[in-house]
């Protein structure tokens, strides 16, 4: 099943096209939504590092999620926030652009990985809470996280060049495939 | 004296030639400013967050603020290794772009801030400080820092 036939309904819609012309209030949305990278970003970051055993060691885990918790999710809810309207104005497009696919994948996969984080190792938290060096589970988690991260900002800011776009042809086949791009079959 | 023949030497360089003429260079350099931003803002907020009274509130100041001492230095220079090679990609664009001599006073500022009375402050001894001290250090820090990145990301709107 192909989304297309949604995002080009999406593209028609007069929010998205008024979104998508703006002279402001594009750039003003996608102004906020790399700025946030560092409330989001850099709050996941220190959690991150904490759990690698890098940075504020003697401060016990539990205390850096509680206290740094909060302030990381209200970053992502404007992630989310801006990113849709990104999307909205630009639906065709981002639908068919290889990074912002390969951007989607990566936070499935960072969601993942904080779930499994969740259910697993930190479950067991009472007993780690205090050490200096995290179990290796822990660690494993925080590293892909940074990762997977570092990974989803790159192809974030990739979505903006049209290397790869339908429109430019021909591409190998290996790269319509992956953008879900139709073209002539001869 | 007009700073002129000076980003006209910088468009010139072989540096900036090869930079501009590359089809991925400033692709792949600015994604690597960007994952430094992230780690920049981190460290700055981790630690202006704290002295707003947020955050990692059951810490010291002064011990939150060691903590990020290292990542801030090293998040900056990787924003100063990235952002120096972005800038002679197009020097003369940013001779007249409003937002870079914007960003460049609001980082300036930020830096001389930052490791003067901000560094200050957030060693001082906790007991001698006024609250209201850590509080307006904070908001200074975060309208420079703020200044920086909001010109910055506009440098690539403009012209």
């Amino acid at each position: 099943m192909s989304l297309l036939p949604f995002c080009e309904w999406l593209a028609g819609t007069r929010g998205s096209i008024a979104l998508h012309e703006s002279l402001y209030l594009y750039p003003l949305v996608e102004s906020v939504h790399v700025l946030t990278l560092c409330l989001f970003i850099g709050m996941a970051v220190m959690l991150d590092l904490r759990l690698l055993g890098l940075a504020l060691r003697r401060v016990p885990v539990s205390d850096v999620f509680g206290r740094l918790g909060p302030w990381m999710v209200a970053g992502f809810v404007v992630m989310i926030l801006t990113g849709s309207l990104l999307f909205y104005a630009i639906p065709v497009r981002s639908y068919q652009n290889i990074f912002f696919r390969i951007k989607m994948i990566m936070l499935v996969l960072a969601g993942l990985n904080a779930w499994v984080f969740q259910m697993t190792v930190h479950r067991r938290l009472a007993t780690w809470d205090l050490d200096a060096t995290p179990p290796r589970a822990a660690k494993v988690a925080g590293a892909l996280s940074l990762v997977l991260w570092a990974l989803i900002i790159v192809s974030g800011r990739m979505i903006a060049y049209n290397w790869f776009d339908c429109d430019k042809q021909p591409q190998p086949w290996i790269v319509n495939r992956a953008a879900g791009c139709i073209v002539d079959a001869r | 004296m007009s700073l002129l023949p000076f980003f006209q030497w910088c468009e010139a360089s072989s540096v900036s030639r090869a930079i501009s003429s590359s089809p991925w260079a400033f692709a792949v350099i600015e994604s690597c400013h960007l994952l430094g931003l992230a780690a920049i803002g981190g460290s700055v907020l981790l630690v202006d967050l704290r002295m707003l009274g947020f955050g990692l509130r059951r810490q010291a100041i002064a011990d939150v603020a060691r903590e990020a001492h290292p990542w801030l230095v090293g998040s900056l220079l990787v924003m100063l290794a990235t952002g120096i090679p972005l800038f002679l990609s197009e020097p003369i664009k940013c001779y007249y772009s409003t937002p870079f001599w914007t960003k460049m006073t609001c980082l300036l500022l930020a830096i001389v801030f930052t490791f003067t009375v901000r560094r200050k402050v957030t060693t001082a001894d906790a007991m001698r400080m006024r609250p209201i001290w850590y509080k307006l250090v904070a908001v200074v820090s975060l309208a420079l820092w703020f200044g920086v990145g909001a010109s910055g990301r506009w440098i690539g709107f403009s012209g």
